[in-house]
């Protein structure tokens, strides 16, 4: 899900209504093989590389990526999770529960840390995620990967790979997931 | 989704689904816990103040701990203290409070309704009851409950077994409030409970409460017992007039070496501590595998970090559906 | 009516008033003999912070109540022709008639008698250790038989020490939630059973104080039934409120004996109804803030009374007005001897000659009770905010106004 829909932010009984679906199931599927070509070339073979998917919605995308490297360069990546929870910069404004632990269990230390998340928006949640990052070891470098990229940006953060370039509102909102990408809006029931 | 509490007094402000919350935020917590530097900045620039007016220095510090790993300022205040004279009025220590900007107090008080009296005062401040009298000690509660659905395979799935299970709440349920904020906690989650004391060290009255049975002999009620929780007899708290020697307790209530041999192969051993050896449980059983008293110790911390954050994280509360 | 001095002169018509005479508006009202209250705290001496004769009789005024009797809890007890007399002394210049009730036992210690006659030549014709009962059956008897001789009355506190235990609140299914240690009816019923045992075999008078169970009630029932001579009064907060209004932790809920269930506020009731009960006594216990504000444990047990009792008797009792007044003016006055200065004419009319201590009542005034309001040095009411129905307008003591329009004049 999108980043404010992860913010939750919601009135109450509100309820997302998808309007146009810009991303078919087969479209996710495609970018998705590519960004994980994209990866491998970029860093010149994959030993240092690990992939962190993001809480929620980052961790199919992270799993995919990871099969779809080990199926074409044959290396088996190693894939954790993040919360982010915990980090963000606006806790006690709107609430915000971890959906899940945090599980990292390798040293990140003088690795190349892919984050991966379904939707780039203001750029806050990669924020909170490169301080939780700092929690696992000293990342080399570290590389962003994300489905959409929505805009709207208020920190200076930009994604290394991405899925797809979508021009939105800032009202509307961008639902991905199985069956691929939607953009609707929230109704206040 | 109802918001949580502004206050954590009894675990009657808890709904299971509150309960369910707690637990599954600990676990987040429990994983920070394991890091080689265990913070989170979650609560920078809060301030959270310890107000034991009842010495104890395991919760305290168990409370301390969990506000400093998320960057929480501490302030504690401990009884003996000149700043908590005895019969000092509770209305200038919560003016204090308010006055210094706290964010969170944690109270425990010798004194049943401590904690609910100051929440009646305080405008911005959350209040946590870190055991009043009698009454109340909830955190202490839901960290058993943590620690059982552990035991219990964790998640979800280990939060779905409480239904059915059988507890067994031993010892001095009348003067304790471990026991009376564990009786609404299991019962909340599905747990039948059973109350196994001597008929003096049962309260006057069980009107309202949520338990299936009372028993008074220990033997007959062990062995279909998944958890046995034991309390403390608690002599500052007038235990030792109620019962005629320590040691006719422990005959009849005491979780010995024979006892334990009698539990189901899975069945748990819980104790709030201090635990007098000896006395409510013998020496050796405090160490079999069953028992769980130190895992519930260190779970105490990340229990309080999901209490702290989910009183003091959060802001208005609203939900979302997909359509 | 025309009031000359401290008597009632005219009733009826008064065609032509005296020149200079002040009048009072009593339009819509009842004119009745002053309310009578067998069971104040006036804290003086010891308390002043809390109470004065002097506060005290201002809120007795207040409430309708022409007099007063002091209980000896104070520090020191009133043990002593000395220590009454100081009291009384104080008392001289008060709105409302202070009797003073002596202590049974030296220092209410329950092991020694306490100088009954000395005292009783001083006027005080009512002997209580109230706060505590007296714990010794063998000591109770032997004051029970002291006091027959000198003709004065004995009043019990009734709570065995052994079964109350410290208790804070009624021993029951609130305590046990609530986790407050709690005093059962038990402790309450024992001294009263072994009191009526002592009458009995003594053939000496009792006036149980403030009866808050259905048990104890239905004993004095019996008792009654049987020819015994006993009195006993009640307390507004036992027919009011229940051990439920502890739930709040609130100190102002604590009280000795404890707010009960409702079942034994029905009995309560019940008892004022049926003649069981012969007084309604408010058991005026102030407590300055500073004192009252500690944990429900520690708090020290007692609430505000004199101003809102008629009100509450009124408004939450089933009974026509003139009943009311039985047990709050005539059948008190009688119990402690007060009469026929007060009481007036025992239920009949108030008639020319009797005594002018009068209070006139409003039954349909409706006002909300404002602690900050009070008379009282203190504010432990547990009525803040209520709506009551009936005031008192005006009140005269010895045909003196105190009370004018609702205001004390002095």
């Amino acid at each position: 899900m999108a980043e404010r829909e992860r913010s939750h932010t919601r009135p109450r009984g509100a309820v997302f209504v998808p309007r146009a679906q810009v991303m078919s199931a087969a479209d996710v599927h495609r970018a998705t093989t590519r960004m994980a070509h994209e990866i491998a070339e970029r860093n010149r073979g994959l030993e240092k590389v690990v992939l962190v998917g993001l809480q929620t919605g980052g961790v199919s995308l992270a799993e995919q990526l990871a099969a779809t490297l080990a199926e074409v360069e044959g290396a088996s990546i190693p894939v954790g999770t993040l919360d982010v929870a915990f980090y963000r910069d606006d806790i006690g404004l709107r609430p915000v529960l971890p959906e899940a632990a945090t599980d990292i269990s390798f040293d990140l230390t003088g690795t190349t840390v892919v984050l991966v998340d379904d939707v780039l928006f203001t750029g806050r949640t990669i924020r909170a995620a490169l301080n939780a990052l700092g929690e696992y070891g000293r990342a080399q470098v570290v590389e962003l990967a994300v489905m959409v990229d929505r805009g709207h940006r208020e920190l200076p953060i930009r994604p290394d790979y991405v899925g797809k370039n979508l021009p939105t509102r800032r009202d509307e909102m961008v639902d991905v997931s199985a069956d691929g990408v939607s953009l609707g809006e929230l109704v206040t029931r | 989704m109802s918001p949580f509490p502004a206050h954590l007094l009894s675990m009657d402000d808890l709904s299971p689904d509150d309960i369910g919350q707690v637990l599954a935020v600990a676990d987040s917590f429990a994983e920070v816990g394991r890091r080689a530097n265990p913070k989170v900045p979650t609560l920078r620039g809060r301030t959270v103040a310890t107000l034991f007016f009842e010495d104890s220095t395991r919760t305290r510090l168990s409370f301390e701990t969990a506000a400093k790993r998320m960057s929480a300022d501490v302030l504690s205040f401990a009884a003996g203290s000149s700043s908590l004279k005895k019969g000092e009025s509770l209305r200038d220590t919560v003016e204090t409070i308010e006055a210094i900007g706290i964010d969170a107090v944690i109270i425990r008080h010798a004194s049943s309704g401590v904690p609910a009296r100051v929440a009646q005062w305080v405008d911005h401040c959350s209040v946590v009851n870190a055991g009043d009298g009698w009454h109340q000690h909830p955190t202490q509660a839901l960290l058993d409950l943590y620690t059982v659905r552990q035991a219990l395979g964790g998640g979800d799935a280990g939060l779905t077994r409480f239904e059915g299970l059988q507890v067994l709440i031993v010892g001095d349920v009348r003067h304790s409030r471990v026991a009376r904020s564990q009786v609404t906690a299991y019962a909340a989650l599905g747990a039948e409970v059973t109350l196994v004391a001597p008929a003096t060290l049962l309260p006057p009255s069980l009107e309202g409460w949520p338990v299936v049975a009372v028993s008074h002999r220990l033997d007959d009620v062990l062995e279909k017992a998944d958890v046995v929780s034991l309390l403390r007899v608690q002599s500052e708290r007038g235990s030792g007039a109620f019962v005629p020697t320590l040691r006719e307790y422990t005959a009849g209530f005491g979780l010995t070496a024979r006892r334990a041999a009698q539990l189901q192969p899975d069945a748990v051993i819980l104790h709030p501590g201090p635990i007098v050896r000896g006395v409510e449980i013998a020496s050796d059983v405090a160490e079999l595998p069953a028992s769980l008293i130190t895992e519930q110790v260190s779970n105490g911390v990340a229990v309080r970090m999901a209490v702290l954050f989910l009183l003091l994280g959060q802001g208005p509360v609203e939900g979302v559906h997909r359509a | 009516m025309l009031v000359v001095g401290d008597r009632v002169v005219e009733v009826g018509t008064v065609d032509a008033p005296p020149k200079g005479s002040v009048e009072l508006d009593a339009a819509g009202c009842v004119v009745a003999p002053g309310l009578v209250d067998l069971h104040t705290h006036l804290r003086q001496p010891g308390r002043e912070e809390s109470e004065t004769v002097a506060t005290g009789a201002r809120a007795a005024s207040l409430g309708g109540f022409t007099a007063v009797v002091a209980m000896p809890n104070t520090e020191p007890a009133l043990d002593s022709a000395e220590s009454v007399r100081n009291v009384l002394d104080l008392a001289t210049a008060a709105t409302a008639e202070v009797a003073v009730a002596g202590a049974i036992s030296v220092g209410r210690e329950g092991l020694r008698l306490a100088p009954m006659a000395e005292m009783a030549q001083l006027g005080v014709r009512l002997f209580t250790d109230d706060g505590a009962g007296v714990q010794s059956a063998g000591l109770m008897r032997r004051a029970l038989e002291y006091a027959t001789g000198l003709g004065v009355t004995l009043a019990q506190h009734c709570e065995d020490a052994t079964l109350a235990a410290d208790g804070a609140m009624h021993e029951g299914g609130w305590s046990s939630r609530l986790g407050i240690p709690g005093t059962p009816a038990l402790a309450e019923e024992v001294m009263v059973a072994r009191d009526l045992a002592l009458v009995r075999a003594t053939g000496a008078r009792i006036h149980f104080l403030h009866l808050s169970t259905a048990g104890s009630i239905e004993l004095v029932r019996r008792a009654k039934a049987d020819g015994l001579d006993v009195t006993a009064e009640a307390a507004p907060h036992h027919f009011t409120l229940t051990d439920a209004c502890a739930a709040g932790y609130d100190p102002v809920f604590k009280v000795s004996p404890p707010l009960r269930p409702a079942s034994d506020v029905a009995a309560v009731k019940a008892g004022l109804t049926d003649g069981t009960i012969d007084a309604i006594a408010t058991d005026h216990a102030p407590h300055a803030p500073e004192v009252k504000d500690l944990p429900f444990d520690q708090a020290p047990p007692g609430m505000l009374g004199l101003q809102t009792a008629l009100a509450l008797a009124l408004t939450e009792l089933d009974l026509p007005l003139a009943r009311i007044l039985a047990l709050m003016s005539w059948q008190p006055a009688a119990i402690c001897r007060l009469d026929p200065a007060h009481g007036g004419g025992q239920g009949g009319p108030v008639a020319p000659g009797a005594m002018a201590n009068l209070c006139v009542i409003d039954p349909g005034a409706v006002w909300t009770v404002d602690p900050s309001a009070l008379a009282s040095r203190s504010r432990n009411t547990p009525y803040g905010g209520r709506k009551l129905t009936g005031r008192v307008r005006h009140t005269l003591f010895r045909g003196e106004p105190v009370v004018v329009d609702g205001e004390a004049r002095r």
